[in-house]
């Protein structure tokens, strides 16, 4: 995965939508222009203030470079800090129409100073317009808020509604709460009002629960597929709490935690949802109707069978509409858009996963 | 769809808890004191994962005014055995013993558990096998109660929770899986939580419904924590059956694991084969309840030829648990040819008690010759 790539994708005449681009900071100070003396002051001295044992590292430690592709370092920086080198090596090379970015680290996402979260969130997405956005009108930013306070989100989301730059609203799935929960509700109820989809972009840091129901895992292996059995979960709280019920317009977008098990996870959910709807009357259609209705799906980290073709068994089962494609660029398990299929897909496949089906659920044109 | 001849093993049904009451004749003079003085012979020790009023609990028809659905013996030859033809059914205590935090306690009870299996429902049914309840907390009390019981071999399994203290894989826990490998015992993960973590990664859902879901991705961790820390690889003969587990979310979690596997092989150099292998070897699962689609058997039979084995799967009918009406017991369109694998030969691989002959138990007028 490291080695230079012969050809090009924009060569091959192939455009996509990368609906997964990480940035990053040169260093913390970056968010400093954009945070009032008081937060500044408290980022220098204190830092984040986080639910886990180590500080500014990962307790899973990743497979290589921290998780990056070792040709992403920039001279200077961590990978996705430059953006000369993301658009020479990814947004040029790939092909990349538009491109989504997550910003996941020193989001204010987990910040347990909820204050200090509502000041990061702010700060970082203004970093995110100077920084990548305005300079690179391919570039899209996502609104980070501060989501363990649903009021402080709210106001962040107000403030960007008139932005169309900004066109998602970027939540981690591992919260305090599940996210069906009625504390998160005046967020989707925000979502709603300014037509933005919320999206769920797996973390690494948790909201101050086990990755298991059974505890923490001990290697990264485990570790990385726990974000996807979080994912399920996170989905069967939206669908019984009745979100989507309650708001009809809701649009989310489940990123990077693999799309393979939303089959077999909703015919589960249809299975003991019959059996037990009598807890919750509130739902008035089967969960996997609301899936279907409310819910897109990234492909990377794309599920690999032996036989590649039972995987279109899997993206009928959910919907060739509801799929998009993603790199994950600059992280170690990038996926390339040439090689991410290994079985034929028609014109129109191709079409929706790697650019429809992500330019209308964004309105881009 | 109806078994189709009779002979099947079902490799999982559950008999009504006996009372606390009922197990103080089976404990030692200190816990029987503990369990009175402190009333706790009055609690009913029903874990939360299985409420009782809950429709998937019990199905109506097998619920009776009075007393617990499960709870006679006559019931679960009339309602379990007879009606689906089966030769030997494996009875899991689902007993909330394990949900407690004092080792000793749980340990006493589990051993008081055993003891009355063996006595009120083995010694009296010879169509019915068991799995050793332990203390999984506590791996040195556990390898003592699977030594106490081994000697008696219709006890075919020792069984562990979905949602316990940590992941089973890891070493704490390995003397278990040693015990179990030099008895012949199976390692049983069923459906359940003691609820000493959140059952997600975000917290505690509102609903029952969304716990009972969530059982599944319990079991995804649970087998990738055998796989990481190399359980297999250390015991070479051990057999893990995953129970009221679920089956359709196996073949997608597999495809992900093994391609991660690829890249993360240096962080876990023992995996030396790709993990799909691993898991055809070494894991099964039971039937019910059958996550597929009720009534789409192409979607069944994809899902099937996904899994890539018809080794794997165990016939159950989670007896009394309400998953199916009338004896439609087995998913409509489950593949004629894959038939025979499922209701009986591969319990016969998964568990080599069941082919031996019965010993060990108490009443030696029940005892019967092995399974063919």
């Amino acid at each position: 995965m490291n080695v230079p790539l012969r050809h090009t994708t924009a060569s091959l005449g192939l455009a996509v939508v990368d609906c997964d681009i990480h940035p990053a900071y040169r260093s913390p100070a970056d968010l400093h222009p954009f945070l009032p003396a008081r937060w500044r002051e408290h980022m220098t001295t204190f830092g984040e203030h986080l639910r886990q044992g180590l500080s500014g590292q990962l307790a899973w430690p990743r497979m290589m470079a921290s998780g990056m592709r070792l040709d992403a370092f920039p001279d200077q920086g961590p990978p996705g800090s430059d953006l000369d080198l993301m658009r020479t090596q990814h947004l040029d090379a790939n092909g990349v129409e538009y491109g989504m970015l997550m910003q996941l680290s020193r989001g204010g996402m987990e910040e347990r100073n909820l204050e200090f979260a509502a000041a990061l969130s702010h700060a970082v997405n203004e970093w995110q317009l100077e920084t990548f956005v305005k300079p690179e009108p391919r570039l899209r930013a996502g609104i980070v808020v501060p989501q363990e306070d649903a009021a402080f989100a709210v106001t962040e989301i107000e403030h960007r509604a008139d932005d169309p730059r900004f066109v998602q609203i970027l939540i981690s799935p591992r919260s305090s709460d599940p996210l069906g929960h009625r504390r998160y509700w005046p967020i989707y109820e925000a979502a709603q009002r300014c037509n933005r989809p919320i999206a769920l972009h797996v973390q690494g840091f948790s909201g101050g629960h086990a990755s298991t129901a059974s505890g923490w895992p001990t290697y990264y292996m485990q570790e990385h597929y726990a974000a996807s059995s979080g994912m399920q979960n996170t989905l069967t709280s939206l669908v019984f709490e009745g979100v989507f019920e309650r708001f009809p317009g809701l649009k989310v977008v489940l990123i990077e935690g693999g799309f393979a098990w939303a089959p077999a996870l909703c015919w589960r959910m249809d299975k003991h949802w019959e059996r037990m709807r009598k807890e919750t009357p509130h739902l008035k259609r089967a969960p996997s109707e609301y899936v279907r209705a409310h819910c897109w799906f990234t492909t990377q980290p794309i599920e690999e069978p032996e036989k590649p073709a039972h995987l279109a068994d899997i993206i009928g089962w959910i919907g060739w509409d509801r799929l998009m494609f993603s790199t994950d660029y600059p992280h170690w398990d990038f996926d390339h858009p040439q090689q991410v299929f290994k079985f034929p897909l028609t014109e129109e496949q191709k079409a929706q996963v790697f650019r429809g089906n992500a330019k209308a659920l964004y309105g881009l044109t | 769809m109806k078994v189709p001849y009779a002979g099947a093993i079902d490799c999982d049904i559950h008999p009504a808890m006996p009372s606390a009451a009922a197990l103080l004749p089976y404990l030692d003079d200190y816990w029987r004191d503990q369990l009175v003085n402190r009333h706790i012979d009055r609690y009913s020790f029903i874990l939360t994962s299985y409420p009782p009023g809950s429709p998937l609990s019990a199905r109506p028809d097998w619920r009776q005014a009075g007393g617990a659905p499960g709870g006679d013996l006559a019931d679960i030859r009339r309602q379990a055995l007879d009606p689906f033809g089966s030769r030997l059914a494996i009875c899991n205590m689902l007993h909330g013993a394990v949900a407690l935090f004092n080792e000793d306690m749980a340990a006493a009870l589990c051993s008081a558990v055993n003891d009355w299996v063996a006595k009120e429902l083995l010694d009296r049914e010879p169509r019915l096998r068991a799995s050793i309840l332990v203390p999984a907390h506590n791996p040195a009390l556990a390898v003592k109660e699977i030594e106490r019981m081994a000697g008696d071999t219709r006890f075919v399994q020792v069984l562990l929770l979905a949602m316990g203290e940590m992941l089973l894989g890891r070493r704490i826990y390995w003397p278990i899986y040693a015990a179990a490998e030099t008895h012949r015992l199976a390692i049983g993960i069923h459906a359940g939580s003691s609820y000493h973590h959140a059952p997600t990664p975000s917290g505690w859902p509102a609903h029952r419904v969304e716990d009972y879901i969530a059982q599944s991705t319990a079991f995804e961790s649970q087998l990738l924590s055998f796989l990481a820390e190399g359980v297999f690889h250390k015991f070479p003969g051990l057999k893990l059956v995953l129970i009221e587990s679920g089956v359709t979310w196996l073949p997608t979690l597999l495809w992900r694991t093994s391609k991660t596997w690829r890249g993360v092989r240096p962080e876990v150099p023992w995996i030396d084969r790709p993990p799909t292998d691993i898991v055809r070897d070494h894991v099964r699962l039971t039937l019910q309840p059958v996550d597929a689609p009720k009534n789409d058997a192409e979607v069944l039979l994809r899902t099937l030829e996904h899994i890539g084995s018809d080794r794997m799967l165990l016939f159950s009918s989670d007896y009394p648990h309400w998953h199916f009406d009338g004896e439609d017991v087995l998913p409509n369109g489950f593949p004629g040819d894959a038939v025979r694998r499922l209701l009986i030969d591969n319990a016969l691989d998964t568990y080599p008690r069941l082919r031996e002959e019965v010993g060990g138990g108490n009443n030696k007028e029940t005892k019967q010759e092995a399974v063919p």
